[in-house]
């Protein structure tokens, strides 16, 4: 099987890498579209700011070719705001694979949410075995609002959506890739999804 | 709900652990990867790696370690320890690290903090903060609390936020080593006057140190290094009794 994370210069995703590593797959860091588009799978990371994020998936064309792939596709962290319509963070659009508009916390609390906190209301094969409430790491300042597409809610000041799938699109707020043996479980389920959609 | 972080810090000299009694007076707890990996599976919700000899010649070790630690461990990490530059920061979040924590070089150079959230985000910027109450003022310190500051730990912490960092990591000088309990009335204070999290730090001894940084100290997560490298509290009994007394825990 051919995994591919999407190397557009984003964040720490030597971690990801290592999470795939311990489970016996070699995940080919890459930036180069014929070779995203041919893997059986894809992972989308992203850590940093939005609007810079989506500037340099807009200069490496990687903008237009994700929302057109057929294989699984797995957004973490900014990697699943960035496939929402938009994000209040530098006010930019996003690829709009889910249909919600990403928002900041309020002041109420304390912005970022950094640690653990369950996750709920589970709906996808991703999250087979996994239990409900189960814990996940996060690290982030703004959130997808509840939605259509939610498949896992996470309460930080207002119940939100941790995760989201449309399709052949997934997308998760939390780290997998940090979030112990159950997270690494989550990266193992979107290693066994069904290739062609 | 978003639970209270217990963090076992790994003080790092040459590539092996060691804790500090008020700084001083070293004594070696272990291989850093073997303890990470081994935090880890015992319930530990994230790890703090100190390099408390830092220089530039050493600096390929410590990347060394990073990258060891990054494959075997799965939960998030923070490197500290002599980090002055955007460069520096970059390979060791490349290594694998998911945040850096910068102490001295905030101080001397603030636009440190800017640079770094603003390329890299926020969230990997943790602000460490050594002070010292004195006479019922409190002053931050400089390199592992040696140099005293005429600045003021609570303007300085404002101001740290207001320049991009994500958490900050509060050390009481006072209370470190101690084993008499954290600075609670301080991080309180603290937890007030900014919007980020609060990592207490210095004076754990017992269970009821850090309830009392949780609730008293409105604490977001606590650290620890010498308690829980010598097995005085074990990480999953600690979290079972916070857990008793409603404070929420990852278990």
């Amino acid at each position: 099987m051919k995994l591919v994370i999407i190397n557009y210069g984003a964040g720490n995703i030597k971690s990801i890498q290592f999470a795939f590593k311990r489970l016996g797959v070699e995940a080919v860091l890459t930036n180069n579209i014929d070779e995203i588009k041919a893997a059986d799978k894809v992972i989308f990371p992203g850590v940093g700011e939005a609007s810079s994020a989506m500037r340099m998936l807009q200069e490496s064309g990687l903008d237009k070719v994700i929302p057109t792939l057929t294989q699984p596709v797995l957004g973490i962290c900014l990697g699943m705001q960035l496939m929402c319509n938009s994000s209040e963070e530098g006010n930019t659009k996003g690829l709009g694979i889910f249909n919600v508009d990403v928002k900041r916390f309020s002041n109420q609390v304390k912005v970022p949410q950094m640690g653990w906190n369950v996750i709920a209301d589970l709906k996808s094969d991703l999250f087979k075995d996994i239990k409900e409430k189960e814990f996940m790491y996060l690290v982030h300042s703004y959130y997808a609002p509840t939605c259509n597409e939610m498949i896992a809610k996470t309460d930080y000041e207002v119940e939100y959506a941790s995760a989201l799938q449309k399709d052949n699109f997934y997308g998760v707020q939390f780290h997998p890739e940090k979030s112990g043996i159950k997270g690494s479980k989550i990266l193992e389920n979107f290693l066994k999804l069904k290739t062609n959609n | 709900m978003l639970t209270k972080r217990i963090v076992p810090c790994l003080d790092i000299k040459n590539g092996r652990t060691v804790k500090g009694v008020n700084f001083v007076n070293l004594i070696d707890a272990g291989d850093p990867v073997v303890l990470a990996k081994q935090y880890a599976d015992l319930g530990a919700d994230e790890l703090v790696f100190l390099d408390i000899a830092a220089t530039l010649e050493n600096r390929g070790t410590t990347l060394d370690m990073v990258l060891k630690v990054a494959k075997q461990v799965n939960i998030p990490f923070t490197v500290g320890g002599g980090i002055s530059s955007v460069e520096h920061v970059d390979a060791l979040l490349k290594c694998g690290a998911d945040k850096v924590s910068i102490n001295s070089s905030a101080v001397k150079r603030p636009d440190l903090i800017n640079e770094l959230s603003q390329k890299f985000g926020s969230q990997c910027v943790v602000v460490a903060i050594d002070a010292k109450q004195i006479d019922g003022e409190w002053f931050v310190h400089l390199a592992g609390g040696t140099i005293p500051t005429d600045i003021k730990l609570f303007e300085w912490a404002k101001e740290v936020e207001e320049r991009g960092a994500g958490e900050i990591l509060f050390t009481s000088m006072n209370h470190d080593g101690t084993k008499a309990g954290f600075a609670n009335k301080a991080l309180a204070y603290l937890s007030d006057l900014v919007n980020i999290p609060i990592i207490a730090s210095g004076g754990a001894g017992n269970v009821q140190h850090f309830i009392d940084t949780f609730t008293l100290g409105k604490s977001d997560a606590a650290l620890a290094a010498s308690v829980f490298h010598f097995g005085e509290i074990p990480i999953l009994e600690l979290k079972q009794k916070l857990k008793e007394n409603n404070i929420p825990v990852r278990i």
